[in-house]
């Protein structure tokens, strides 16, 4: 196959590109430029795309043998996915703009782009099994990264491979080692790409200004704080809350309410849910006829709970969950898996969650 | 595919060493020597340099003395902008303008900006004609009485386009008005006539790799009586005005090269212009809407060519120059989309935009340079695959709406 290998610089990636490269494919990189104004050198741990990256990007590829290009996509990111984030916690939600990156930019704009250009496939660095059209959890738990390409439908899957889903981390950085490359021992990178300093809450600040309002108890409808914007805030959440209740018994946030600024807080008792209920999925094969018995996954690194899922109102899906969760945040994927520990447990599809119950 | 097998048409950017540069380099090499020092090795290297230095002189119409080793054009570039700022500036606090052209390589531009935003610099910016020249007219006006200028800056051929202006004219202008001329002639020197005394110009940029030459060796032409600060303090080897050890093997393969490339130059002009008007014709047969950037090819200005004879430049309107240089280098042919940048992210050409092209025309270019190893095969085998290479590229669109 023709494959273009997504190169960010960081070690996955490459042993990626590597290993298409040793299955016989005609490989070329590409590295994506998505932040308008790059930064020469990487902070830390933190953020992407830097000079920095490009440049660790193309030495591994020199290496490979490969050609190599820089793709900027700094609008279409800017777009799809900063914006995107910005708006949906203006609205109360809490997205997860790794996941949209994956939808709208990596195997839409990209794989678009690629396929035109007369490449069969789009090549990355994900920890995902993917075999026989079917989207699987990596063998490497702690690093599986699944969730975030639940989204991809069939004719996304079709146009994706991911090496490396089966072997672990340390396996990936072993392979690195062997061949020589300098990033090998590079840092994992946390945290959102285009919020280099790690700061979310300060981040959104600066985008959507001070927006005080409340903080209300559920149980008492009481003002048991003051915040400066509601964005600030996620379902679920217990740090940080900055209320004064009479009792000792911690609090989370149970709801937020962009229009009035209203951040509802409770206790444990009132914070767990049973139902989910989402927007219209997506599938990663045919949709099946519901409802179906299944898992399922409410944030990125959440663990699975039984679930049945039966249809939802407009075309969306109602979940119905076996034990109660916690923070679960709407704007979040519910990813949906068929447990096999065998083969690594089965991507059937997600939907973003509307509203719990 | 391996570069030996490739077809290549990027001579702007950098074009095979000569095998006489080569030979004439190695030689040096194997020999001890700084040409600083008093003894008898460093006398046979100053010998060295010392020819090297007049035969250059010889070959672009310079005095020995006049020829300043550096380490490259933008070295070159940087010390004529910058020290004939700070020189003329110091010697009266008015001169402080910098009168220069957008259309300039990154090296005169990004000089001229830092001294406007760290040393007081103003900047006028010349306009450019839609083929990329500057007129004597242009240079008259921003000038004005001259008085607060530090130096002019109009570079001999665009490294993008290929547009030659007339440098003889304007100098005239600039002197007019006791104003110094600085020009880049990086890309003018071996392609069109270039000779230092009868341009008149107070500096000039030249480098050796663009020649057959190696890389790391360049030159500043400087007028003996124009003053200039040093950028490199230290041994003073270069009158003062540029310090550190001579290279001499790369000193003697650079003048090797230009005396070639001088020497050879009406032959090679010649011929290349006849391969670059063939790759033109035959792409436009190819791709109908295709247009050529810059001057007409057979354009003349001051009686010589005034396009350079191994620059195609063209726009696809469409395609992204990066799709089409990809997909290119896919099927072996290598070109180039304008300056290269560090980051490699395309971004539109400074040049087109400055010649007046919308941004999507400058966008969608690509620049075939041809050179001293380009043959007819090199142009057939951008035709076998520049159609189907278009039409693909216009699929792809980018990563836009």
């Amino acid at each position: 196959m023709r494959v273009l290998a997504a190169m960010s610089g960081g070690v996955d990636s490459a042993v990626a590109a590597a290993l298409a490269v040793d299955a016989g494919h005609d490989v070329t990189g590409v590295h994506l430029a998505l932040s308008p104004d790059r930064q020469t050198l990487r902070s830390g741990a933190r953020g992407c795309c830097s000079v920095e990256d490009a440049h660790d990007a193309r030495r591994v590829a020199d290496e490979l043998g490969i050609p190599f290009y820089v793709w900027d996509l700094a609008e279409r990111f800017t777009e799809d996915v900063v914006e995107d984030f910005v708006a949906e916690y203006a609205a109360g939600r809490t997205p997860n703009p790794c996941l949209r990156c994956n939808e709208k930019i990596k195997f839409s704009a990209v794989l678009d782009r690629a396929q035109a250009l007369g490449f069969d496939a789009v090549v990355t660095g994900h920890h995902a099994r993917l075999a026989g059209g079917q989207l699987r959890r990596s063998v490497d738990a702690a690093k599986d990264q699944s969730y975030v390409l639940a989204v991809l439908t069939a004719g996304q899957l079709g146009g994706a491979v991911f090496p490396l889903g089966s072997m672990t981390k340390q396996r990936v950085r072993e392979i690195a080692a062997e061949r020589g490359f300098a990033v090998a021992t590079k840092a994992d990178s946390h945290d959102i790409c285009f919020i280099p300093d790690g700061d979310t809450r300060g981040f959104l600040a600066r985008r959507l200004g001070e927006q005080p309002g409340r903080v209300v108890d559920a149980a008492t409808g009481a003002t048991v704080g003051e915040h400066t914007g509601a964005y600030g805030f996620t379902v679920g959440q217990r740090r940080g809350l900055g209320v004064a209740v009479g009792d000792s018994r911690p609090r989370y946030v149970l709801g937020i309410e962009p229009v009035s600024r209203t951040v509802t807080v409770g206790t444990a008792d009132l914070a767990g849910v049973t139902e989910v209920r989402t927007a219209p999925p997506t599938w990663t094969g045919a949709a099946p006829a519901l409802p179906i018995p299944a898992e399922v996954q409410l944030r990125a690194h959440g663990t699975p709970v039984a679930c049945e899922v039966t249809a939802g109102d407009d075309g969306g899906l109602r979940v119905l969950l076996g034990t109660a969760q916690r923070g679960v945040a709407p704007g979040q994927s519910a990813v949906l898996y068929a447990p096999d520990a065998e083969r690594g447990d089965l991507v059937l599809g997600q939907g973003t969650v509307l509203a719990t119950a | 595919m391996s570069s030996s097998q490739a077809v290549y048409l990027d001579h702007a950017a950098t074009t095979p060493l000569l095998s006489e540069v080569l030979a004439a380099m190695t030689g040096q090499l194997g020999r001890v020597g700084n040409a600083s020092s008093l003894h008898a090795s460093g006398r046979a290297a100053r010998r060295v340099a010392e020819q090297s230095r007049e035969r250059l002189a010889e070959a672009l119409g310079a005095r020995p003395s006049e020829v300043l080793f550096t380490g490259g054009g933008t070295e070159s570039d940087n010390l004529a902008v910058k020290g004939l700022f700070w020189a003329r500036r110091d010697a009266d606090s008015r001169r402080r303008r910098i009168v220069v052209s957008p259309a300039e390589h990154h090296a005169v531009l990004d000089s001229v900006e830092w001294l406007a935003k760290h040393d007081g610099a103003d900047v006028t910016w010349l306009p450019v004609e839609p083929t990329g020249r500057i007129t004597p007219g242009a240079l008259r006006a921003a000038l004005g009485s001259g008085e607060d200028v530090a130096l002019a800056s109009v570079m001999w051929a665009n490294n993008e386009i290929g547009t030659v202006s007339d440098l003889a004219a304007l100098a005239d202008v600039a002197h007019a008005v006791d104003a110094p001329l600085h020009t880049d002639a990086v890309q003018a020197v071996g392609q069109v006539p270039v000779d230092f005394a009868a341009s008149g110009v107070d500096a000039l940029t030249m480098t050796g790799h663009k020649l057959g030459g190696p890389m790391g060796a360049g030159v500043l032409l400087l007028r003996r009586e124009a003053e200039c600060t040093p950028l490199l303090h230290g041994g003073g080897q270069e009158r003062d005005v540029r310090s550190g050890t001579l290279d001499v093997a790369a000193i003697v393969g650079l003048q090797v090269a230009t005396t070639v490339a001088v020497t050879e130059r009406e032959d090679r002009a010649d011929r290349l212009a006849s391969l670059r008007d063939r790759l033109v014709a035959g792409v436009v047969a190819q791709v109908p809407d295709a247009q050529l950037n810059g001057a007409p090819l057979d354009d003349v200005v001051a009686g010589g060519p005034g396009r350079l004879p191994g620059n195609a430049h063209l726009s696809f309107p469409g395609a992204e120059g990066d799709a089409l240089l990809m997909l290119l280098d896919a099927r072996g042919v290598e070109c180039s989309t304008g300056s290269a940048c560090s980051a490699g992210v395309a971004r539109p050409s400074h040049v087109l935009l400055a010649t007046g092209a919308d941004p999507d025309r400058a966008r969608s270019s690509l620049r075939f340079s041809l050179g001293h190893t380009s043959t007819d095969d090199d142009v057939d085998a951008v035709l076998d695959v520049i159609g189907p290479v278009v039409e693909r590229a216009r699929r792809a669109g980018m990563g836009r709406r």
